[in-house]
C-alpha cells in the first residue's frame, strides 16, 4: 500500500509547487480558522452583564475576528484552488502513460485481458484515484492540522482537560472501525448478492426475446425473485450497520462534549482545584474546540475508506503499467522495395507451451503467389496473420521476407509492407474520408475516392448524409459489408506489395459480397497474398493450400493434390456438393 | 413518479416513524445548547456544582436517547428503503417480461437492464435518504433558527439574513456546475470510446503503424478533460469558504449586537454562547440539505426512468388455443408488416399456405424481410395488414404463451445462458428427462462433442456460452429449439458457423429425426434451403418468387441468380 501511494506522489512530482502550496494554504487556512473560538471565547467574556460590557474592547475582538474569517475562507479558498490542479493534472499524466502503455504491451496481452475490463482500468479507476487524490488531499491535510491545531490551542487553555479530551477521542474512533469490521462482512455479501441480481438481470432481460421465444418468463420471475428477496434482506442489513456509524459517533462526541462541559465548569467555579482556574470564555471556546477536534476523525475515517479504494484502483491500474513491452526496435533495418517474397523455415509456435500448435513448418512462397488458409471454425487460422505481421514472434524457426529475416527489421517497417483486412472490421469514430485515409493521413480527396470507387465502395458513400464526412463509428448503422469494404478500401489506397485477407463468414447480403470478392480481386493483382477463405472459389485457384485444424497446419498443397490425396480437405470439399 | 408510491403502501408505519424519530434526535440535540447555556448562566453563576453535575447527566441522557431513536429511524430507513426496491423490482421485472417485442426494440434491451438494476438502486437509496435526511436537515435550521428567535428576537434577524444568503449561494454554485458537470463526462464518455476502439484495433492500428499519432489523441482528450474538471473545481472550491466566512462573520455580528443586549440586561452570557452554537448548526444543515438536493433529484430521475416502463401496455393477449388438425399449419394472408417508425413496409403483402411436416425455405439478402417474416408466426410482432393463422387460429386472437410452447425457436445470434448444459436444454421444457435431450443434441450435432466434455451435460456454460466455439454454441443453441419435438421450428440463419459437413448431416438428421414437424429455414444459400417443398424468394420486402427449387429455377429470376452465383462460387469461377 505504501509502495503504491508513493508511486502516485512520482506522478505528483511535476506539481510538487501545487503540492508544497496545497500544504502551505492548508496551515494558514486552517490555523487561522482555529483561532476564531479564541476570539469568539474572549469576545464572551468581555460580555459579564448588563452594564459591564466593555464595548472598546469588543469592537477589537471582533475587528480582529472578522479579519481572521475572511484571511482563512480566503486561504482555505487557494488550498482547494491548488489541490484541484494538482489532482486533475496528476491523475491526466497517469491516464494517458497508461493509454501510451496500452500501445506498447505485446498483443498477447490484449488478446488475453477482458476489453472491457481494459476501459475500465483507464477510465473508472483512474477516476477514484482522481476522487481520492481530492478527497485525500483536502480532507485528510485540514483534517490532521485541525487535530494538532486544537490540541495546542486546547493545551495553552486547560491542559488537564485538553488531556481528558485526547483520552477519549480514540473511543470515537474505536466505535467506528469496530462498526466497520461488523458491517464490512454484511457488506460484501451485499455486493456479491447485488452482483448475481446484475447478472441475472442483464441475461434474462438482455435477452428477452429469446426468454418469450421459449416462454421461459414465469421461470426466470421467480429466478429473480428469489435473488431478489436474498438481495433485499442483507441489503437492510448493510445498510443498518454501515448507517450505525453516524449516530454512534455523534453520540460518542456528545460524551466528550459533556465531559469538557463538566470538568470546564467545575473549573470556572474552582470546585475541583486540580483542574485549574477557569473563565467562562475559556469554557466555551473550550466547547467549541471539543467540537471541531472530534469532527476530523470522523471525517478521516470516511476519506480512509475512499482513500483504500483509491490505492486498490491504483494498484490496478500500476498492473497495467507494469506489464512487459515490446522492445523498441526502431534503430532497427527498414524493410524496403520488398519484392513480396516469403519463406518460412521451420517456423514452430504456439500460444502456450502446454498445448504445441505449428511445428516445423516450411513453405516457399513466390513474389505474386496466393495462399489460401482454410479449415473448420475456431481452427486457428488467423496465427498466421499474427506470426507474419509479428503480432506474436514464433518459437524457434525462421520467417524470411524478400531476403530478410523479420525478426532482424523493424516491427513497424515490416507491417507497412502488409495490408490486412480481418474479419472483424475495425472502423473508428471519425469521418469516412479519415477511416479510409487511416493509414495514409496525408492523401487527398481525390486519392481517397480513387480508393473507394476501386474496391466498389464509392457508390454507398456517395449516399450517405455527408458523403466522404459522414461520421461513423462501430455502431452507427453501417452493415457490416459497407464497414468491411471500408477497410479494403483503407488497404487500397496504400497500396502494400502483400496482403493478408479475412473472408467475412458473417451474413453479409449477396450484392454487398459479390463487391467485396471483387474488391479483394483487384487488390490481389500482382501481390503477395494471404487469404483465410470460406469461400470455394477463393480456394481452388490458389497457389497453395494451407488446410488447418485445430491450431495445426495439417495438409499442405495445390487443389489437385490435395484433391488426390483424399484427406482432411478432400472430404471438406466434397461435402459442399452433398445435399 | 407517482405509480412508484404505490410500492411503498406496505411501509406506511416505517415512512411515519422513521422521520419521527430522526425528529425526536434532532429536538435533542437543539436542547443540548440550551442546557450548556443553564450551566454557564445558573450552575457557574451561582458556584452550584450539584446543579452543574444534574445539566451534565440531562446532556448524558440526551445523548443516549438521541443515539437510541437514530438507531431506530436508521433500521426503519433501510427496512422501509430496501422492502420498497425490492417490491419495485420484481413488478419491473414482471413487466418488463409483459411487454411486446415492439417495446422492447424501442427502449432496448441495454437500458432496460439499466433501469431494471441502476434506476431501481438509485430510487431505494432516495426512499433511505429521504427518511434520515429529508427531515432532520430543514428541520435542523428551522429549529436552530426557533431557538434563536425564543432567546432573542431582534438578534436572530442575523439569522434570518445569513441563512438566505449561503443557501443563494448553493443554489448559485449548483446551477453553474451541474451542465458543467455534464459536459465533463461527456468528455470522459469520449476518453473511454477512445480506449475501447483502441483496445479493440490493436492489430489494425499496430498494422498501419499509427500508436504515435493515436497517443496523441487521446493525450488531446485527456487535456480536455482536465480542463474542464479544473474549471468546475474553480467554482466548486468557492462554497466551503464562502459559507465558513458567512457564518462566521454572522457569529461576529451576533458578538457584537449580543454584547450591546447583554449590556441593556435583556441577554445573558450562557444566552449568547447558545446563539453562536446555532449559527454553526445551521450551515452544517444546509450544507448537509445542498447534497440531499443532488441526491434527490437523480433519484427523481431515475424514478421517471423507473415510471415509463410501467407507462408501457403489456403485450395483447388472445384467449385461442391452437389446435392440432390435419390441414394447414402455418398460412399467411396477403400479411404486411411495418416495424413503428419505420417508412416503408418490411414485409408487403405475403400469401402462402404450408402443411404440416413440410419445410419451408426463405431466401433473400440482408435486409430482406426474411427474419421480420418468420418473426410474425410466433407472434412477436403482429401484422400490420393480413391474417397470419396457426393451426387453424389467427395469432392475434391466441394466448402468446401456449401459440409459442408449439414453437421451437433457433435465433440468428447463439445465446446461452449461465447454467449447466442440462439447465440449459430445459428452456422449452423444465421436464424434459435426459433421454429427450440427448437425442435433441444427437439431432442437432452437439452430442458428439457434449459427450465428450468430462462433464456431459453438466458443463457448466459461462455466461453468453464464452467456454464454448461459435459453432458448439449455434449448435446447442438448435438443439434446446429441438426438446420436446415442438411442432413448428423456425431456424433464422443459424448455421452460418458450421463447416459444410456439419450443416450437411443437420439437415439429414433434421428430415428424419424430426419428421412430423414442419421446419422453417431461413438462410442466404441456396444449398441450405434446395430440398424444402416450399421456397419464399424475398427481396426488398416482397415475396418475388414461391415454389420449389426446380420450379423457382425457371421461373423466378432473382433465385435463379442467386443460384448461379452460388454455383459459379464452388465451380470456381
Amino acid at each position: 500500500m505504501a509502495k503504491t501511494i508513493a508511486r502516485i506522489f512520482t506522478y505528483a512530482k511535476p506539481y510538487i509547487l501545487h503540492f508544497i502550496l496545497t500544504v502551505i494554504f492548508a496551515l494558514i487556512g486552517v490555523s487561522l480558522s482555529l483561532t476564531v473560538p479564541v476570539y469568539i471565547g474572549k469576545a464572551v467574556d468581555v460580555c459579564i452583564g448588563a452594564g459591564e460590557v466593555d464595548f472598546g474592547e469588543l469592537a477589537e475582538i471582533a475587528v480582529i475576528l472578522g479579519i481572521m474569517v475572511i484571511a482563512s475562507g480566503f486561504f482555505q479558498w487557494l488550498m482547494s484552488l491548488c489541490t484541484n490542479k494538482l489532482a486533475f493534472l496528476t491523475v491526466r499524466d497517469l491516464r494517458a502513460d497508461v493509454f501510451a502503455k496500452l500501445e506498447r504491451v505485446p498483443v498477447k496481452y490484449i488478446d488475453k485481458s477482458t476489453k472491457g475490463e481494459l476501459t475500465s482500468r483507464v477510465i473508472n479507476d483512474i477516476e477514484i484515484v482522481s476522487d481520492g487524490l481530492l478527497q485525500g488531499f483536502t480532507q485528510f491535510f485540514s483534517g490532521i492540522i485541525t487535530i494538532i491545531g486544537t490540541l495546542v490551542f486546547m493545551m495553552f487553555i486547560n491542559v488537564k482537560i485538553a488531556l481528558v479530551v485526547v483520552i477519549l477521542t480514540p473511543l470515537s474512533f474505536i466505535v467506528a472501525s469496530k462498526i466497520t469490521k461488523a458491517s464490512h462482512d454484511s457488506y460484501m455479501k451485499q455486493s456479491k448478492m447485488r452482483g448475481d441480481m446484475v447478472s441475472f438481470a442483464e441475461e434474462m432481460a438482455g435477452n428477452q426475446k429469446i426468454v418469450k421465444a421459449f416462454v421461459y418468463d414465469k421461470r426466470a420471475e421467480e429466478k429473480f425473485s428469489e435473488i431478489n428477496k436474498k438481495y433485499g434482506e442483507i441489503g437492510i442489513k448493510a445498510t443498518f450497520f454501515s448507517s450505525m456509524t453516524n449516530p454512534t459517533t455523534r453520540f460518542v462526541n456528545n460524551l466528550i462534549y459533556a465531559a469538557v462541559g463538566l470538568m470546564g465548569a467545575m473549573g470556572a467555579i474552582g470546585s475541583i482545584s486540580f483542574i485549574g482556574k477557569m473563565t467562562v470564555g475559556n469554557l466555551s471556546s473550550f466547547l467549541a474546540y471539543s467540537n471541531q477536534y472530534t469532527k476530523p476523525f470522523n471525517e478521516i475515517s470516511g476519506v480512509f475508506a475512499e482513500l483504500q479504494n483509491a490505492v486498490a484502483s491504483a494498484q490496478r491500474v500500476f498492473n497495467v503499467l507494469d506489464e512487459d513491452e515490446v522492445s523498441d526496435d526502431s534503430d532497427k533495418k527498414k524493410l524496403m522495395d520488398c519484392n513480396g517474397e516469403i519463406s518460412f523455415k521451420n517456423v514452430c509456435f504456439s500460444y502456450n507451451p502446454e498445448t504445441k500448435l505449428i511445428q516445423n513448418f516450411s513453405l516457399d512462397v513466390d513474389s505474386g503467389q496466393r495462399i489460401a488458409i482454410v479449415g473448420p471454425t475456431g481452427c486457428g487460422k488467423s496465427t498466421i496473420i499474427n506470426l507474419l505481421l509479428r503480432f506474436y514472434d514464433i518459437d524457434s524457426g525462421q520467417i524470411v521476407i524478400s531476403g530478410n529475416n523479420i525478426m532482424d527489421i523493424s516491427r513497424d517497417s515490416l507491417r507497412n509492407n502488409f495490408g490486412m483486412v480481418l474479419q472483424e472490421t475495425w472502423v473508428f469514430t471519425g469521418t469516412v474520408a479519415e477511416n479510409i485515409s487511416y493509414g495514409m493521413p496525408d492523401a487527398t480527396r481525390e486519392q481517397i475516392i480513387q480508393a473507394a470507387k476501386a474496391v466498389h465502395a464509392h457508390g454507398f458513400i456517395k449516399r450517405l448524409a455527408n458523403g466522404y464526412d459522414t461520421v461513423i463509428s462501430e455502431d452507427s448503422g453501417l452493415s457490416q459489408g459497407q464497414k468491411q469494404l471500408i477497410c479494403i478500401a483503407r488497404i487500397m489506397l496504400m497500396n502494400p506489395p502483400m496482403l493478408i485477407l479475412d473472408e467475412a463468414t458473417s451474413s453479409i447480403d449477396l450484392r454487398t459480397e459479390h463487391r467485396i470478392q471483387r474488391a479483394f480481386t483487384k487488390l490481389m493483382q500482382g501481390k503477395t497474398s494471404f487469404i483465410i477463405a470460406h469461400r470455394l472459389s477463393t480456394i481452388k485457384h490458389s497457389d497453395v493450400i494451407l488446410v488447418m485444424n485445430s491450431g495445426n497446419i495439417i495438409e499442405q498443397g495445390n487443389h489437385k493434390e490435395l484433391m488426390a490425396q483424399g484427406g482432411f480437405y478432400a472430404e471438406l470439399y466434397n461435402s459442399q456438393f452433398e445435399s | 413518479m407517482k405509480k412508484l408510491l404505490r410500492f411503498l403502501r406496505n411501509y406506511k408505519k416505517e415512512l411515519v416513524f422513521g422521520p419521527f424519530f430522526k425528529l425526536l434526535e434532532a429536538i435533542f440535540e437543539l436542547i443540548v445548547p440550551v442546557v450548556m447555556a443553564d450551566i454557564i448562566d445558573k450552575g457557574i453563576a451561582n458556584n452550584d456544582s450539584s446543579y452543574i453535575i444534574k445539566k451534565i447527566i440531562i446532556i448524558v441522557i440526551l445523548g443516549v436517547c438521541g443515539l437510541a431513536f437514530a438507531l431506530t429511524c436508521q433500521y426503519l430507513a433501510a427496512k422501509c428503503a430496501y422492502g420498497f426496491g425490492t417490491e419495485l423490482r420484481e413488478a419491473l421485472y414482471k413487466h418488463i417480461n409483459s411487454l411486446s417485442h415492439s417495446s422492447v426494440d424501442r427502449i432496448g434491451t441495454a437500458s432496460l437492464v439499466n433501469r431494471l438494476t441502476n434506476d431501481t438502486n438509485t430510487v431505494q437509496d432516495g426512499v433511505n435518504r429521504f427518511i434520515r435526511l429529508a427531515v432532520r436537515a430543514p428541520f435542523l435550521v428551522i429549529g436552530a433558527a426557533v431557538m434563536a428567535v425564543t432567546i432573542d428576537l431582534k438578534l436572530s434577524l442575523i439569522f434570518f439574513i445569513a441563512a438566505p444568503l449561503i443557501s443563494a449561494i448553493i443554489f448559485f454554485i449548483m446551477r453553474k456546475t451541474i451542465p458543467m458537470y455534464k459536459e465533463t463526462q461527456q468528455k470522459l464518455d469520449r476518453a473511454a470510446l477512445l480506449t475501447r476502439e483502441n483496445i479493440e484495433g490493436t492489430r489494425v492500428i499496430r498494422a498501419f503503424s499509427r500508436q504515435q499519432e493515436e497517443i496523441d489523441e487521446f493525450n488531446k482528450a485527456v487535456d480536455d478533460i482536465s480542463v474542464s474538471s479544473i474549471a468546475v473545481g474553480k467554482i466548486s472550491a468557492i462554497l466551503n469558504p464562502a459559507s465558513f466566512m458567512i457564518m462566521n462573520l454572522g457569529i461576529v455580528a451576533i458578538l457584537w449586537f449580543g454584547g450591546v443586549r447583554i449590556d441593556s440586561g435583556s441577554l445573558t452570557q450562557g444566552e449568547l454562547t447558545a446563539f453562536t452554537n446555532y449559527m454553526t448548526q445551521i450551515l452544517l444543515a444546509l450544507v448537509a440539505l445542498a447534497n440531499l438536493v443532488v441526491i434527490f433529484t437523480k433519484s427523481f430521475a431515475s424514478a421517471n426512468r423507473v415510471s415509463e416502463i410501467f407507462d408501457i401496455l403489456p403485450e395483447e393477449n388472445g384467449t385461442a388455443i391452437p389446435e392440432k388438425n390435419s390441414g394447414n399449419i402455418i398460412e399467411f394472408r396477403n400479411v404486411s408488416f411495418r416495424y413503428d417508425g419505420a417508412g416503408d413496409n418490411s414485409v408487403d403483402g405475403i400469401s402462402f399456405t404450408l402443411k404440416r411436416g413440410e419445410m419451408l425455405g426463405i431466401i433473400g439478402g440482408t435486409g430482406s424481410g426474411k427474419s421480420t417474416m418468420a418473426s410474425l408466426i410466433p407472434c412477436f410482432y403482429r401484422a400490420t395488414n393480413g391474417e397470419v393463422i396457426v393451426s387453424g387460429k389467427n395469432v392475434n386472437e391466441c394466448d402468446v404463451d401456449s401459440l409459442r410452447r408449439i414453437i421451437g425457436l433457433v435465433p440468428q445470434k447463439a445465446v446461452l445462458f449461465t447454467g449447466t448444459v442440462r439447465d440449459n436444454m430445459k428452456w422449452r421444457n423444465e421436464n424434459a428427462t435426459d433421454d429427450e435431450i440427448i437425442s435433441a443434441l444427437k439431432t442437432a450435432q452437439a452430442w458428439e462433442f457434449v459427450e465428450k466434455m468430462p462433464d456431459k451435460l453438466d458443463t457448466y456454460i459461462a455466461q453468453g456460452g464464452r467456454n464454448l466455439s461459435g459453432g458448439q454454441r449455434q449448435r446447442i443453441s438448435i438443439a434446446r429449439a429441438l426438446v420436446g419435438k415442438p411442432e413448428i421450428i423456425i431456424l433464422d440463419d443459424s448455421t452460418s458457423a458450421l463447416d459444410y459437413a456439419t450443416d450437411l448431416r443437420l439437415r439429414k438428421a433434421l428430415r428424419t429425426d424430426m419428421a412430423d414437424t414442419t421446419v422453417i429455414m431461413i438462410s442466404q444459400r441456396t444449398t441450405s434451403i434446395k430440398d424444402a417443398d416450399k421456397i419464399i424468394v424475398m427481396d426488398d420486402g416482397n415475396s418475388v418468387g414461391i415454389g420449389t427449387h426446380n420450379e423457382l429455377l425457371e421461373t423466378c429470376e432473382v433465385y435463379h441468380e442467386i443460384y448461379q452465383s452460388q454455383m459459379n462460387e464452388k465451380e470456381g469461377e
